[in-house]
C-alpha cells in the first residue's frame, strides 16, 4: 500500500518534470530563435538600409530614410552619375581577371607542390613546407616596400600582372597547407598500378588531382574572397584608372563623390549586390567548403 | 660484385619531375614573398641620404622610439593597433563563440541563419566601411531617430568623428564585417564533437550550460587559441577600414593612426610627406617583431598549458 503510493507518487513527479523540462526547452529555443533573429538583422538590414535608399530621391533619403522607395520618390539619378563619371564595368572585369587568374595559378602550382610534397621523400622536403607554413603566420603587407621595388624594376607597375602574382604568392601557403593533406589520403595501390602501367609522374599526377576535388573547392573559397576585396595592393601596385579594380574604383569614386548622397548609395549598391548574390547563390557550397576546411 | 652492378643500374636517374612540379610555385612564392620580407626587414638596418643607402645598423628602430620626429607617432599606432585588436578580441570573439554554440546546437535547421549572418563576411571592408560611415552620420541621423524613442537621444554623436570614440567605433565596424569567420571556425570544431558524449551527460542529468563549459568548451579550446592568434596578427595590420574611412592621416587628428596607416604613409607618401623607405622598412620590421612575440606567446605559453584531447 505504501509501495503503491510511493510509486503513484514518483510517476506523477516524472511526469511534471518531464512537462517542466518540455517548458524550458521550448522556452530556450524562443531565445536561441530570438537571439540568432536579432544578429541575422543586424547583419543584412544595414546593407538593406543603403540599397534601399539609392533608389531614391535626395529629399526622400533625408526625410524618410527607412521607407521603401514609393512612385514619387523613386530616382536612379544616383546610378546616372556612376554611369557617367566611373568605369564599373572595367572595374568589374580587371577584379575579374585578377581573381581568376590568381586563383588558378593558386590552385594548379598549390597542387603542384603539393603532391610533390606528400608524394615523394627528398632532401628539404620539411624544410620547404616549414618555409610555407611561415607564410601562413607572416603578413605578405609587411613585405610592401621590396614588392614596390621589384615590380618598378620589373616595369609591371600599374598592370594586373604585378597583382596577380603577389596574389598568387600570397593564397599559395593556405593552399599547400589544405591540400598536402589531402593528396596524403589518396590511396597508395592507385599511384603504384598506374605507375606499373608505365604512366608517368606527371601522368600520375592527373590521374589523382580529381580525387581531392572537395579540397580544391575550399582553397577556392577560402582564397578568392581576400583577393577580390583587397585594396592595399591595388593602392600600391596599381592605382592607374586603366588598372583600376571594383574595390578600389568604388574607394576613389566615394572619396570624389562624398556630398553627391544619390551617387554615393549607388555606388555601394553596385558594389555590394553583385557580390552579395553570388554568395547567396554559392552559398551552401562555400560553407560547406570553409566549414570541412576548418576541420583539416 | 653481380649484385652491386645490379644496384648501380637500379640507381634512380635524378628526379627531376619533383623540380617541375616545385618549380613554378616556389619561384613565385619565394620571388614576391621570401625574398620582400627578407629584404624589408634588411631594409631598415639602412638610411637613405642622397639617392645612396648606407648600413646604420638599428639607429632606424632607435630613431622611431626615441626622436621626438617619430616616437610620438611610433608609439600612438602602436597602442592604437592594440586596442583595435582588443576590441575585436573581446567583443568579435565572445559573440561569435555564443553564435556557434546557438548554431551547432540547432543542426540542419540553423542554415539560414548561417547564411544571413556569414553574408557581410563577403564584402569588401572598403564597402562596409563606408556604409557604415553613412549609417553613423551625424548628416543622415539615422542613430538619433534609432534611440530618441527609448529616451537615448543623447547618446546618438558623431562617433566616427570624435577622437574618443572613433578608433573603437571603427573596430567594431571592422568586428561586425568579419564575424562570420571566427563563427564557422567555432562551429566547425562544435560539431565535430562525437553526439554519444554529450548524450551521455544529458542522461547524468546535465544542463545545457553546463554540458556546454565543462564538456565542449574544454574540447574546443584549441581552436578557441588559434582564433585569437588568428585575430591578434589580422587585426594589428588594420588598414583597409581605417584608410576608407579617414583616410591615410588617420584623423581625427591620428586618433585612429595604427601601425599599418603609419607604414603606409611613411614608405608611401602621402600628401605633404615624402616616401621614405627605409623608416618604412624599420616600421614594418618593428610591426613584424611583435607579431613574432605573439606567435611565440601562443607556442610556449598557450599551447604548453592548452591540453588537446584526442577524440
Amino acid at each position: 500500500m505504501d509501495q503503491a503510493a510511493s510509486d503513484a507518487e514518483a510517476t506523477k513527479h516524472v511526469v511534471t518534470t518531464a512537462t517542466s523540462q518540455a517548458h524550458t526547452r521550448r522556452l530556450n529555443g524562443l531565445v536561441k530563435h530570438s537571439i540568432l533573429i536579432f544578429f541575422c538583422l543586424l547583419a543584412i538590414v544595414p546593407t538593406f538600409i543603403i540599397v534601399v535608399n539609392s533608389f531614391k530621391t535626395r529629399d526622400a533619403i533625408f526625410s524618410e530614410p527607412y521607407r521603401l522607395p514609393t512612385r514619387e520618390t523613386f530616382s536612379l539619378k544616383g546610378y546616372q552619375t556612376v554611369q557617367e563619371r566611373s568605369d564599373f564595368a572595367v572595374y568589374y572585369r580587371n577584379s575579374a581577371i585578377v581573381t581568376l587568374t590568381s586563383l588558378l595559378l593558386i590552385l594548379l602550382f598549390g597542387a603542384m607542390i603539393s603532391f610533390a610534397l606528400a608524394e615523394y621523400r627528398f632532401p628539404g622536403n620539411t624544410l620547404l613546407m616549414l618555409l610555407l607554413l611561415a607564410g601562413i603566420i607572416v603578413p605578405i603587407r609587411l613585405g610592401s616596400v621590396s614588392i614596390l621595388r621589384l615590380m618598378v624594376s620589373f616595369q609591371l607597375v600599374n598592370t594586373l600582372v604585378a597583382l596577380i602574382l603577389v596574389y598568387t604568392a600570397q593564397g599559395l601557403p593556405l593552399a599547400v597547407f589544405v591540400l598536402t593533406q589531402f593528396f596524403r589520403q589518396v590511396p597508395r595501390d592507385l599511384k603504384d598500378s598506374a605507375r606499373i602501367d608505365g604512366a608517368s609522374e606527371y601522368r600520375v599526377f592527373w590521374l589523382v588531382l580529381p580525387l581531392v576535388t572537395p579540397a580544391i573547392a575550399t582553397v577556392a573559397a577560402l582564397t578568392m574572397i581576400p583577393i577580390w576585396n583587397d585594396i592595399w595592393f591595388p593602392l600600391i601596385l596599381a592605382p592607374g584608372e586603366a588598372t583600376r579594380t571594383v574595390t578600389m574604383g568604388a574607394q576613389q569614386f566615394l572619396g570624389q563623390f562624398a556630398n553627391d548622397w544619390n551617387a554615393v548609395l549607388a555606388s555601394l549598391s553596385m558594389s555590394a549586390v553583385p557580390i552579395l548574390a553570388l554568395y547567396f547563390i554559392f552559398s551552401r557550397q562555400l560553407l560547406r567548403g570553409l566549414t570541412s576546411g576548418a576541420l583539416k | 660484385m653481380a649484385r652491386l652492378q645490379v644496384r648501380r643500374m637500379n640507381r634512380k636517374p635524378f628526379p627531376f619531375h619533383i623540380l617541375v612540379f616545385l618549380a613554378p610555385g616556389f619561384v613565385i612564392y619565394g620571388l614576391f614573398m621570401c625574398y620582400p620580407l627578407v629584404d624589408s626587414l634588411r631594409l631598415g638596418l639602412f638610411a637613405q641620404a642622397g639617392g645612396v643607402e648606407s648600413f646604420v645598423g638599428f639607429e632606424n628602430f632607435v630613431r622611431l622610439m626615441s626622436d621626438p620626429d617619430w616616437a610620438p607617432r611610433f608609439w600612438s599606432a602602436l597602442g592604437h593597433s592594440l586596442i583595435f585588436f582588443l576590441i575585436n578580441m573581446l567583443v568579435q570573439n565572445p559573440i561569435a563563440l555564443m553564435l556557434a554554440a546557438l548554431l551547432a546546437s540547432m543542426g540542419k535547421s540553423g542554415g539560414i541563419y548561417r547564411t544571413l549572418i556569414f553574408a557581410p563576411t563577403v564584402l569588401s571592408l572598403v564597402i562596409t566601411a563606408f556604409l557604415w560611415s553613412l549609417l553613423l552620420s551625424p548628416l543622415w541621423g539615422l542613430p538619433k531617430t534609432l534611440l530618441t524613442p527609448i529616451g537615448m537621444g543623447s547618446l546618438a554623436r558623431p562617433w566616427l568623428g570624435l577622437e574618443s570614440t572613433a578608433l573603437p567605433t571603427l573596430a567594431l565596424i571592422s568586428a561586425w564585417q568579419f564575424i562570420g569567420v571566427p563563427i564557422i571556425l567555432y562551429y566547425a570544431a562544435l560539431i565535430a564533437i562525437p553526439n554519444d558524449l554529450v548524450e551521455a551527460a544529458y542522461v547524468d542529468g546535465a544542463t545545457g550550460w553546463d554540458v556546454f563549459w565543462l564538456i565542449k568548451f574544454p574540447l574546443i579550446l584549441p581552436v578557441v587559441g588559434i582564433i585569437a592568434l588568428m585575430t591578434f596578427i589580422f587585426n594589428f595590420n588594420a588598414f583597409d577600414v581605417i584608410y576608407a574611412v579617414k583616410g591615410a592621416l588617420a584623423g581625427p587628428n591620428f586618433a585612429t593612426d595604427t601601425m599599418m596607416t603609419f607604414f603606409y604613409r611613411t614608405f608611401f607618401g602621402y600628401e605633404l610627406q615624402k616616401p621614405n623607405p627605409t623608416m618604412g622598412a624599420a616600421i614594418a620590421g618593428s610591426s613584424f617583431a611583435i607579431l613574432m612575440l605573439g606567435v611565440l606567446i601562443y607556442i610556449f605559453v598557450w599551447q604548453r598549458r592548452a591540453k588537446t584531447y584526442e577524440l
